[in-house]
């Protein structure tokens, strides 16, 4: 089982005992600096070769495609407290990483069958890289994907590292490989230079020099191929890397690259269907062509010339099916690795990522509220991410509306559902907040969705139970606009430090069950207030709706409903994008059937908040 | 290599390129108006714009300009509307990328051109020139140098069209009268 690790990510360590492999796509040299608990190196604390070696570390000192380095830190060496691996470029090879490929890092147990695996994308001048490192935390061993590189080389890697007369370290390194062909690699003005012209019969594996470094290539067959030329043919696409955009932070890279396959496949579809479109008119043209001209009306020329036409029009439609269904290919292998990498906030209730569910310790940059598809390819599915703090409300569409799975379901179906949808939200937004940053009351007026906030009220993370009947909601909505309206106050006059103490200042979400049942006018005016007002001041409306059972308030209601984000409970199709407007097949972020994975996290975050609360 | 090009002048760049092209951008640069007196700003700016043109058979499909800055499919990316120019020392002011690989299968023809949006002609404006690269590998294909040009106010710069399995492009260097493209449409419907 290989667990694949993207930049910046850490790990737990099988065990101490550790070989880590290393393949290239042409010879590197590869080799492990030591640092101690400030992050300094120390004299002799380089592993490349026999020539510098210490207990417990192990590296071949010779440039090859692939390596295999040991590692066992309980032999460290005193005060050593991280193992970093290193690739780097052998002075006989390429200048840069542009030319080698990306490298590719798998670390194991020596007896283990668990390996962690970093791809090293991304590099393009640097000849010299730092792979990963390992280093304690808490008492034990972790490796962290470090992944960078830099355009000085070995030299400034080794400066970087701390080690001491960095300088004179590499280039002793880089001029023992270019020695070629011995474990041990002695300075190289030991070496008695060859004559030229003369033979060499010195065999290759024990001393001398043949050629600038050791060809491990079989000699019947070709080497391996050469790196393209970049102009002539295009190159196959590099295989996808998650965290491949932009960003501060591996979250947002995530974030960035989610919405860049977003905009790609919105972009690919819609060239397809651009080109079906006019595959489709020209073919209507061209038979009216035929039809238009009395001489050609029928007979085996007109046949002759429909034919050519459909088949004209086949022809654009597979060669637009061919294009998609590259682009295609690459964004499903794309989100085949973006998708396991994605952080709680941004993932799947299936994903393992909620098992191993940790209070965070600051807010997510966005949330995921859903995946959304195209029928071009429906197993294709885009991560919705909207940007947290929400700047708009969200509605749950209880209602029926025209899409085909609301016909499966009866209303008390689909009712449940939005309450599951709506518990599965207001818990994922509770659980991707730290403790006490964000507080989620619920109104209930009838009690309905009892059964469905079951999770919520269980759990104990319900600032207060939901409130029933006409009173609770006219007291929870007061104590929100209060709310609301000090903060204004207090940000437009620039006096945070006034508000009366003991306010909550967190961010809230009130989540409305049963609406408009227990609201009388003077509710329904605060509602839309907190609905208008409330986003700018981090007070958030999710309603679970029937637009139906507000069909007394005529069009009045209209601007409540149209602020919202309406999302439904069933995959519906009524989500455009913002380039294309292609209309998106939305479906809900619902816990899967039978998983108690809500449950268990929001336990984590209660028992969480009993601890910061009791001390 | 830099084919300095007079208007009128067309040439098929497909063995130029040494191959077939995947990326070509299209940059336009100029001399902003000089600023002068005490309110410089009420200087009269100059603004030129860039935009490409998709057909397909033709028919006009799809359009890339400062209103639109990106094609419907992607592959074509204006870099954003520049409304008074620069140094006009041979950095382009405004840009349009041409992913060529990227082009939906139906467009066979992509024209680029350059219109004076503040209505200044070409003879008015210091140097301004248009110039088409290969974006892979950085070399200038086409170049023009639209000052001194006459009193027009737009340009019919060059089409990149399908030919055989690849791409190639025909400098044209049409001079015209216009806006913005949309003036241009009767004037581009004789280059295709």
């Amino acid at each position: 089982m290989t667990a694949e690790l993207v930049r910046g990510q850490n790990h737990a360590l099988p065990g101490t005992d550790l070989t880590v492999r290393v393949e290239a796509a042409l010879p590197v040299l590869a080799g492990m600096t030591l640092a101690d608990a400030d992050g300094r190196g120390r004299e002799g604390w380089l592993v490349h070769g026999d020539a510098l070696s210490l207990p417990g570390l192990l590296a071949p000192g010779r440039p090859a495609p692939a390596h295999d380095l040991r590692v066992d830190l309980a032999r460290l060496p005193e005060g050593a407290r991280t193992v970093r691996v290193w690739l780097a470029l052998p002075s006989a090879g390429p200048a840069s990483f542009a030319a080698a490929g990306a490298p590719r890092v798998v670390v194991g147990e020596a007896a283990g069958a668990a390996r962690l695996a970093h791809t090293l994308g991304g590099l393009a001048a640097e000849s010299a890289v730092t792979a990963v490192e390992f280093y304690r935390r808490a008492g034990a061993w972790k490796v962290r994907a470090v992944g960078q590189g830099y355009a000085g080389g070995l030299a400034a890697l080794c400066a970087d590292h701390g080690l001491p007369d960095a300088a004179t370290l590499a280039r002793r390194v880089l001029a023992s490989s270019a020695a070629g062909t011995r474990e041990s690699a002695p300075p190289p003005q030991e070496e008695p230079a060859p004559q030229p012209g003369r033979v060499d019969y010195r065999h290759p594996g024990r001393a001398g020099r043949v050629g600038p470094a050791v060809d491990v290539t079989h000699p019947g067959r070709p080497a391996r191929p050469e790196p393209r030329p970049s102009s002539g043919e295009p190159a196959a696409p590099p295989p996808p890397v998650a965290g491949d955009a932009s960003g501060w932070s591996m979250e947002e890279r995530l974030h960035n690259q989610v919405w860049g396959m977003f905009e790609d496949l919105a972009r690919a579809v819609a060239a397809y269907r651009g080109a079906v479109s006019f595959a489709d008119d020209r073919l209507e043209r061209e038979i009216d062509g035929v039809l238009a001209d009395p001489r050609t009306r029928t007979g085996p020329a007109a046949d002759r010339a429909r034919e050519r036409a459909r088949s004209r029009q086949g022809e654009l439609i597979a060669r637009a099916r061919a294009a998609l269904d590259r682009d295609l290919d690459q964004l499903t292998a794309e989100a085949a690795v973006v998708e396991p990498a994605l952080p709680p906030a941004f993932a799947r209730w299936d994903n393992p990522v909620w098992h191993g569910y940790r209070v965070p310790e600051q807010a997510p940059l966005a949330l995921r509220l859903g995946d959304l598809s195209l029928p071009e390819r429906i197993g294709l599915r885009i991560p919705m991410l909207v940007r947290l703090p929400l700047e708009r409300g969200l509605w749950i569409d209880a209602g029926r509306g025209d899409g085909p799975a609301t016909t499966v379901l009866d209303g008390g179906e689909l009712r449940r559902e939005a309450g599951l949808l709506a518990t599965a939200v207001a818990g994922r937004l509770l659980a991707v907040h730290p403790p006490g940053r964000f507080t989620v009351r619920v109104i209930d007026p009838a009690g309905s969705a009892a059964h469905t906030l079951r999770p919520l009220v269980d759990s104990g993370v319900l600032a207060e139970p939901p409130a029933r009947g006409a009173a609770g909601v006219a007291a929870v909505l007061e104590r929100l606009t209060e709310r609301v309206d000090l903060v204004q106050m207090a940000v437009r006059s620039g006096a945070a430090d006034a508000l009366p103490p003991g306010l909550d200042t967190s961010e809230q979400l009130l989540v409305v069950h049963d609406f408009p049942h227990g609201f009388d006018d003077r509710a329904v005016t605060r509602l839309r207030y907190l609905a208008d007002e409330g986003p700018s001041v981090g007070v958030h409306l999710l309603m679970v709706a029937d637009r139906e059972d507000a069909a007394a308030y005529g069009p009045l209601l209209d601007p409540l409903w149209r602020s919202l984000l309406r999302i439904t409970p069933v995959p519906d199709d009524h989500i455009a994008d913002p380039w294309v407007r292609q209309v998106w097949t939305y479906e809900p972020p619902h816990v899967p059937p039978g998983s108690a994975i809500l449950p268990q996290v929001l336990g984590a975050l209660a028992a969480a908040r009993a601890r910061l609360g009791g001390r | 290599m830099t084919v300095n090009l007079s208007k009128g002048q067309a040439i098929s760049l497909e063995k130029a390129a040494g191959g077939t092209l995947s990326a070509v951008r299209m940059g336009l640069g100029w001399q902003a108006a000089a600023r002068r007196g005490l309110f410089g700003r009420r200087s009269k700016e100059i603004d030129l714009d860039a935009s490409a043109v998709l057909f397909a058979e033709g028919q006009p499909v799809d359009v890339v300009f400062f209103q639109h800055l990106r094609s419907d499919d992607g592959s074509v990316t204006h870099t954003g509307d520049n409304l008074v120019g620069g140094a006009g020392q041979g950095g382009d002011d405004e840009a349009i990328l041409v992913d060529l690989q990227r082009v939906p299968v139906h467009i066979d023809q992509i024209v680029f051109t350059v219109n004076s949006f503040t209505g200044q002609t070409f003879a008015e404006v210091e140097n301004a020139f248009c110039r088409l690269l290969d974006e892979n590998t950085a070399t200038e294909l086409a170049r023009y140098t639209l000052t001194g040009g006459g009193s027009y106010t737009a340009q019919i710069m060059a089409k990149v069209h399908r030919q055989g399995g690849g791409w190639s492009m025909t400098a044209i260097g049409a001079p015209a009268e216009g806006r913005t493209f949309q003036d241009l449409m009767p004037a581009i419907a004789q280059h295709l």
